[in-house]
């Protein structure tokens, strides 16, 4: 599975940390960082993060 | 419920998202979603921050796409009466939308006036048309601005104001800006912010009357005090959309109040299992929390109209609501954070304060337990609360889903 992160549209809500920590951390600078081609097991948690983040910066490809 | 018709009344984030998790969840039925306002649902926290500055645009803040939900969907109709025994919802057009089961988001309005108001000048925020005309009021020249109210909102108009160059008076009932929701010290922080930003604060301060007859001239103070102001903004806290349902005969209190599972009390305290709640509107009890909670946050919308609908469709095996509450405030830049119940604390810790790099975080306590903790500029830090305060949920026993 591969996840985009339109950074120019993310605020750093950090609901995406919340929902799916394995793929989604805070850097010191409070910038998001993320793992692009996580685990398939993982989906369930990174479409949680989908529906959660308040300006829809994540998308999920294949 | 999968075959069945089900009705939404309130068409913002909670209505919206109670859509898509049915129909995620496999519900192939009528879905009918209701809404007062003539407009497809909308994102409100933008429009007392990036909206009013002109960093975002009507278009940019819509919630939708609604097309692939195959809704049926009625805008500018509230709902004026509901039936609960012959399962019917009414609308100000005189139409009757029978449901099998139900859907209640109606959210809630900014708390009114009482007293008499001049016919303009006088604004309030929570839709797009208040943000519009509030907006349209602080375009141009440089004018002053009086804030009644210094809730998260009121907050965060002052803040934009200010950054449009306008004067601001901003008046507050508490000991501090915010000392109800967050404590002393947070409360400090963010005064010193607005402080440093130029703007007047007035604290433990009342407004008692607003004067001008056509157009806004001045408020009158704790019933001392004249203040000269442009434009007003009431930011007096929210008051529930429960008109509808009164003679319903469920249960309103501050609120519609349900049962840990996101459903709907009767009057006798029962829950009925075909009507479930989501978003500003209810009142839930919370493990948090001495007594029911209502939360009025974004995250707190979305993830109770997800369980109400879990719990709409699977009524024998329903599952808690008892979420981590997560909030966010954009002032002057500053990202507030805030996780779990920070109001419901008797004790606050203060971890870092750091005014130069606009830095902040608070632990709050309940009885020894921690129940929130609240940062600016420390989004990491937040995740470390927001497990700590899951696990701790997760270890307190649901009530028992009997009905
Ligand atoms: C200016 C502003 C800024 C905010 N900023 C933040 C923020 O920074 N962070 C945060 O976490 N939260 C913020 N919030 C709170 C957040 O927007 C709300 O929690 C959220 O909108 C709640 O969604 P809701 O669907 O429950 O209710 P609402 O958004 O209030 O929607 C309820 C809808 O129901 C409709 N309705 C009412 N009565 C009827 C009826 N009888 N029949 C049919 N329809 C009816 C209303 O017209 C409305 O469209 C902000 C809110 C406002 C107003
Ligand atoms: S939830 Fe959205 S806005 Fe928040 S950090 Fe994640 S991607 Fe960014």
């Amino acid at each position: 599975m591969k996840i985009t992160v339109d950074m120019s549209l993310c605020e750093s809500h950090g609901q995406c940390v919340f929902a799916a920590p394995e793929v989604f951390s805070f850097d010191e600078d409070d910038h998001l960082v993320h793992d692009a081609e996580p685990d398939d097991a993982l989906r369930a948690k990174v479409v949680d993060a989908v529906a959660v983040c308040p300006v829809r910066a994540i998308g999920i490809e294949g | 419920m999968h075959g069945s018709r089900i009705v939404i009344v309130g068409a913002s984030l909670a209505g919206l998202r109670a859509a898509e998790a049915l129909r995620a969840a496999g519900h192939r039925g009528h879905l009918t979603l209701v809404g007062a306002e003539n407009r497809p649902p909308y994102d409100r926290p933008p429009l007392s921050k990036e909206f009013l500055t002109g960093e975002r645009t009507p278009e940019s803040i819509c919630l939708g796409p609604t097309a692939h939900l195959g809704l049926t969907e009625r805008y500018g109709h509230p709902a004026v009466h509901l039936d609960t025994a012959g399962r019917e919802v009414h609308l100000d057009d005189g139409s009757v939308l029978a449901y099998d089961g139900l859907v209640i988001a109606t959210g809630a309005g900014p708390r009114p006036w009482a007293g008499p108001l001049p016919a303009t000048g006088v604004h309030t925020m929570r839709t797009l048309e208040d943000a519009r005309a509030l907006k349209e009021a602080l375009t141009g020249a440089r004018r002053h601005l009086l804030v009644a109210g210094a809730g998260f909102i009121g907050c965060e108009v002052a803040s934009a104001a200010r950054g449009l160059g306008h004067d601001v008076t901003l008046v507050s009932g508490e000991p501090l800006p915010l000392s109800g929701a967050t404590g002393d010290e947070a409360a400090g922080f963010l005064t010193r912010l607005h402080h440093d930003a130029g703007v007047e604060i007035l604290t433990r301060s009342t407004v008692t009357a607003v004067h001008g007859r056509t157009r806004v001239t001045g408020v009158t103070v704790d019933n001392a005090t004249d203040i000269t102001t442009e434009t007003a903004l009431l930011a007096l806290g929210a008051r529930p959309h429960t008109d509808w349902l009164a003679g319903s005969g469920l249960r309103l209190e501050r609120g519609l109040l349900t049962d840990e599972y996101t459903r709907a009390l009767d009057a006798h305290g029962r829950p009925r299992p075909d009507i479930v709640a989501a978003g500003d509107i209810t009142r839930f009890p919370h493990p948090h929390a001495p007594g029911p909670i209502s939360l009025g946050h974004w995250s707190n919308a979305v993830e109770q109209a997800r369980c109400a609908a879990h719990n709409l469709l699977h009524p024998r095996r329903p599952t808690p609501y008892r979420p981590v509450a997560s909030f966010w405030s954009t002032q002057y830049g500053v990202r507030f954070r805030a996780v779990g119940l920070p109001r419901y604390a008797d004790h606050a810790e203060l971890r870092e304060l750091d005014h130069e790099k606009r830095r902040l975080e608070v632990a709050y306590y309940r009885r020894g337990h921690l129940v929130g903790a609240l940062t600016a500029g420390r989004a990491a830090r937040v995740t470390a609360y927001r497990s700590e305060l899951a696990r701790s949920l997760a270890g307190i026993a649901p009530l028992p889903a009997s009905s």
